[in-house]
């Protein structure tokens, strides 16, 4: 599905991601671990194709072709999507209306109630939405687009309990987790600090980011174990020793 | 000393200048228009009126409160379908009621300048309407400018009553066809809004690339009154220019202006002007300017005078072009103590983060920057019936309407 191969990104001249590879098969969903500033949003940035991640090196390839230099609406209707992490307000711009613009045949009505976000739907899109809110109104417009690869940049920031979980079923429900394996297609990556959502999803494999390289990858419970326990640096030393 | 009548007043300011907006040659413009033959029902009007006027918004059906329809000079319609309000044209509404002396010439000046001079001097033309007291209409009078006549200086002179306690929502669309090379509107309106009365007047422009617009309006609001005035030019204009001034003369009154333009061209001179005279009142004014090109220049004016007055203005920008230009003049005059006065101005380009958020989703980099375009214009207009929102959200939706 996405192959990452040997990527150097900089943004505004200065280098965030130092060759950087990584494969997410069909099917497959991964979780990317690492502390703050270490380049996790500017990789799935770079795969999203906002202009200012600028690709120094490397490539990105996506169902077998190179998306390297593609503009962001051409990778999206590829099949890549994505929940910002911190999502601009559009004025003048109803929820309900953008989930027509982003999938005319999309069933509004059932994605929003599964998200329990109904009185949402007339609102300008994410204008006075509280953080939880940012997040439940990301996942409904994903639902009504229908990527083949998800990408969700810390879904279950700011998120209460109850809809860390309404959050979790959208991811697997993205990611075909109600599917069984072999027959999944589609596939995720998304970016955790604390791993909650991981108890309402599923992630097949996890990797860990440390000054914009991966340098470590492996089951998700024993990475995010690790973590807890020792922190990013005495996981990697510990399950990836160089 | 007597005082000087209207005529005499008009007939000294003939050459004063305006104090905004580029100044207009009245001698380049023909005062006498062929006459147009009246009709009795809307349905009789010219197809190209009817289809001019729906271009506006004006869609002169039986759900309307009742409507006036004038061609260049000559008022074809003046029909109220509905017991509680009058609709004239203003010259036999001159003639049938005396007591009309007292309001004509009340609130704009017969020598504000010289298009105020220019309409004083000519016959009277334009519609009057009225809503009877304690009457409340919902769907709204309609009524339609049509100026059809190459260069013609179409004179225009309004005056609507809005007695105690009644409710009233106008709609004018001010429109030219395309045959029209050159032409000159100038429309002079005095609203007069009674005791715990409500207006909604929403105008809507349409007008040609060599065509200039000088609107006069001034409005007085009494005690518990209540103004909602929605102003939408969308579509390219030579020049435009119009400031029209609300007084919040009883206490409690309420003004709220909501002005929508989408400059491509030419020379666009608008705002508000309110003045806050009485305790507990309340404005708002709102403007959403998109300028692809031309020039922009967006006024709001607000005074208070007297303690709790409240006051609002929001000028926003959207500046899409090398070629344009969007000068914000935000005003705030306070001359009393316990005021509450604000304003926020912003000119700017659309968010390079919104546009990637919804190219993210699978939209051009064009789509994106229409839709957010379209957003941006959609004002939420408060106090409507919903049947006028959709007809104003309709004509600001418009797919036509793209960045740079």
């Amino acid at each position: 599905m996405l192959e990452i191969v040997d990527l150097s990104v900089s943004i505004g001249g200065k280098q965030v991601l130092n060759g950087v590879n990584l494969r997410i098969g069909p099917g497959e969903t991964h979780a990317l671990f690492g502390p703050n500033g270490t380049g996790k949003t500017t990789l799935l940035n770079a795969i999203a194709g906002i202009p200012r991640y600028v690709v120094e090196s490397g490539r990105i390839m996506f169902k077998g072709q190179d998306i390297t230099r593609m503009s962001m609406d051409q990778r999206a209707r590829l099949g890549i999507g994505m929940a910002f992490q911190r999502p601009p307000a559009i004025r003048g711009l109803k929820l309900k209306d953008l989930i027509k613009i982003i999938n005319p045949k999309a069933d509004g009505p059932t994605i929003l109630k599964e998200l329990d976000f109904e009185p949402f739907a007339n609102r300008d899109v994410n204008r006075g939405f509280s953080g939880g809110e940012v997040k439940r109104s990301e996942m409904v417009q994903l639902l009504a687009q229908q990527p083949d690869f998800v990408m969700l940049d810390e879904p279950d920031s700011g998120v209460d309990l109850e809809n860390i979980k309404l959050i979790g079923e959208a991811i697997n429900q993205l990611t075909e987790k109600d599917t069984r394996p072999s027959k999944r297609t589609k596939s995720g990556l998304l970016i955790t600090h604390f791993g909650h959502i991981l108890e309402y999803m599923k992630a097949d494999r996890a990797h860990v980011m440390l000054n914009g390289s991966i340098v470590c990858s492996g089951n998700p419970k024993e990475i995010l174990d690790q973590i807890k326990k020792s922190g990013y640096e005495g996981c990697v030393a510990c399950l990836c020793p160089a | 000393m007597p005082v000087p009548s209207v005529e005499a007043r008009a007939k000294e300011a003939h050459k004063k200048k305006a104090l905004y907006g580029t100044d207009v040659d009245l001698e380049s413009y023909e005062s006498e228009a062929k006459p147009h033959e009246k009709v009795q029902d809307a349905e009789e009007l010219p197809s190209v009126v009817k289809k001019a006027a729906l271009d506006v918004g004006v869609k002169l059906d039986k759900e309307s409160s009742g409507a006036y329809v004038q061609m260049d000079q000559t008022p074809v319609i003046a029909k109220s379908l509905y017991d509680g309000v009058e609709i004239m044209d203003m010259a036999s509404a001159l003639k049938k009621y005396d007591y009309l002396q007292d309001y004509w010439w009340k609130l704009v000046a017969p020598d504000a300048d010289k298009y105020t001079a220019d309409v004083a001097q000519s016959p009277p033309a334009g519609y009057f309407i009225r809503a009877k007291k304690g009457m409340k209409t919902v769907f709204p009078v309609k009524s339609c400018l049509y100026l059809g006549s190459t260069n013609l200086n179409q004179r225009v002179h309004n005056v609507i009553i809005a007695e105690k306690g009644s409710e009233l929502h106008v709609i004018t669309g001010c429109t030219t066809p395309a045959h029209v090379q050159r032409g000159l509107h100038v429309g002079v309106s005095e609203f007069f809004i009674q005791k715990n009365a409500k207006i909604s007047f929403t105008m809507i422009h349409s007008w040609g690339k060599e065509v200039e617009v000088r609107p006069r309006t001034g409005i007085t609001i009494a005690e518990g009154g209540s103004l909602s005035n929605n102003y939408i030019c969308l579509r390219p204009v030579k020049t435009l220019q119009t400031f029209p001034t609300a007084t919040l003369a009883g206490r409690g009154a309420v003004a709220s202006f909501n002005t929508v333009i989408y400059s491509s061209m030419g020379n666009i001179d608008v705002g508000s002007n309110v003045n806050l005279n009485a305790p507990d009142t309340s404005a708002e004014s709102i403007s959403r300017v998109v300028s692809v090109g031309g020039e922009v220049i967006a006024r709001g004016r607000m005074t208070g005078t007297v303690p709790g007055a409240r006051a609002h203005l929001e000028c926003v920008g959207l500046l899409l072009s090398e070629k344009g230009r969007i000068y914000s003049i935000p005003e705030l005059d306070g001359r009393s103590k316990d005021l509450d006065m604000s304003h926020e101005a912003a000119v700017g380009r659309i968010s390079e983060e919104e546009l990637e958020y919804l190219m993210a989703r699978g939209l051009s980099s064009e789509e994106a920057t229409s839709v957010i375009v379209r957003g941006f214009l959609d004002v939420e207009i408060k106090g409507l019936p919903e049947e006028l929102k959709q007809e104003i959200r309709n004509i600001t939706q418009r797919e036509d309407l793209k960045g740079a």
